[in-house]
């Protein structure tokens, strides 16, 4: 029941509320508990609500950890 | 480009694979708390995949699964009030109580709509000024932050007409119950990736302190499940012993405050039952004082009873580790997905569920 989805911010109407795109698909979201959103943003989405920022740079980064084994076996990352 | 996603499987999961039977050298047993990680290793095959002395064991993170019948019969007499509308989420419907359950109540006639937002119920209110509306509200602290906040918004908005029904539980505090008891042997914990995104790091620490055991927060993609699993082996293997945060791209170690800081102001915690785990101190939470005018178990007459855990099954012990869903009696035969006794058949995240999805069906998997 916990599935939190990713989407990005299409815009932000009064009322802490935002159209937020999922692939394609759009839907209205509060912002109530992150009110710190802005338009373009990516955030997790939770039961209609944003629940985290996400930063797509950290996100598209291979993970240290994972780098390191990719050196380690000799393959570029 | 998905930011949610996590970078390319094909070459890295043999890589984590490798570096896991590298560190496996004596059994390790890993509870996955959470509900959505054991559906997504079932979906992945990681059972199949590791070497044979790590184990997974599932845990009681599935929040329909730990809510007890005597709480549905509740929800239930409600939904059979005059001008009563009630909402829930969709993966309620199913499950049982003592006698019924929503999905047959809808179907003789009460009025229980599905919503896929706390807020859905709210809305509900307002454009039904002549109706009393009540929201079954479960969910662990993921979920707890987006119903608080749908509480404020029905009293910022003036609704006379709006209730909670509170079936919310804490993880933390389940995780205390269940290593006190000592009934089952845990090597090392698989962290909820989106309860802590709201709680952090802190609460989970405990863990560490004072049982002495491993713990990662872990995402749900399959790298991240192996990567999780590979922390808390490389833990073991360094005598370490702390709570690592693997879903780091979404987790922050102090969560997010905001939304606890609404989860405090409108809720307060309270002792809760939970199917399996009988009551645990402090691990629910009820409407504080300013906001019970809309709890629903104070405003109308819907007394709770202890319902028995229908013959043969074996949810409760599932739920605590203890038994392999194959290992019930029920399983498979008298039990199934269409069919279903227990809650862990019934939930799309149950063990049960999981296991008879994606394991061998009726004929039991043992891995």
């Amino acid at each position: 029941m916990c599935l939190g989805i990713p989407g990005r911010i299409v815009s932000i109407t009064e009322n802490q509320l935002a159209e937020v795109d999922f692939s394609g698909v759009r839907r209205e979201v509060s912002l109530m508990l992150c009110p710190e959103l802005e338009v373009g943003d990516y955030c997790l989405v939770h039961v209609g609500f944003a629940m985290q920022r996400l930063d797509p740079a950290e996100a598209q980064e291979t993970l240290e950890l994972l780098d390191q084994f990719l050196e380690a076996s000799g393959e570029s990352p | 480009m998905n930011p949610h996603k996590s970078p390319d499987e094909g070459k890295l999961a043999p890589l984590l694979l490798e570096n896991i039977a590298a560190l496996a050298d004596s059994p390790m047993r890993l509870m996955e708390v959470c509900g959505t990680h054991t559906v997504a290793i079932f979906r992945s095959g990681i059972r199949s995949m590791l070497p044979p002395g790590v184990e997974l064991i599932s845990g009681p993170g599935c929040p329909v699964c730990v809510t007890p019948a005597g709480e549905i019969d509740r929800a239930i007499a409600l939904s059979r009030k005059e001008e009563m509308i009630l909402a829930t989420f969709g993966d309620l419907m199913r499950v049982p109580g003592s006698s019924s359950s929503l999905q047959e109540e809808r179907a003789s006639g009460a009025a229980i709509r599905v919503i896929l937002s706390p807020l859905d119920a709210v809305k509900i209110a307002e454009e039904n000024p002549d109706k009393t509306v009540c929201f079954f509200g479960v969910g662990f602290e993921t979920t707890s932050p987006a119903i608080a906040a749908a509480v404020m918004e029905a009293g910022r908005r003036g609704l006379g007409n709006f209730y909670l029904l509170s079936s919310q539980r804490l993880i933390p505090p389940a995780m205390r119950a269940l290593l006190s008891g000592g009934g089952v042997k845990i090597d090392g914990f698989i962290l909820p990736g989106h309860v802590s995104v709201v709680i952090g790091k802190a609460p989970y620490c405990f863990i560490a302190e004072e049982f002495g055991l491993p713990g990662a927060i872990t995402g749900f993609e399959p790298l991240d499940i192996l990567e999780g699993i590979y922390l808390l082996l490389r833990q073991r293997k360094e005598g370490r012993t702390e709570i690592e945060i693997q879903y780091s791209r979404v987790v922050q170690e102090e969560g997010n405050p905001r939304a606890r800081g609404i989860m405090g102001e409108v809720f307060a915690p309270v002792d809760a039952r939970w199917r399996g785990l009988g009551t645990i101190p402090q691990s629910g939470l009820v409407l504080r004082e300013g906001f019970s005018q809309m709890d629903a178990a104070q405003a109308f007459d819907i007394p709770y009873a202890e319902v028995e855990d229908p013959p043969g099954c074996l949810c409760g012990e599932v739920l605590q580790g203890l038994v392999r869903p194959p290992e019930c009696s029920l399983f498979g035969t008298g039990c199934t997905p269409e069919d279903p006794v227990g809650p862990c058949m019934v939930s799309t995240e149950g063990s049960c569920a999981a296991y008879y999805k994606y394991g061998r069906g009726a004929g039991g998997d043992e891995r």
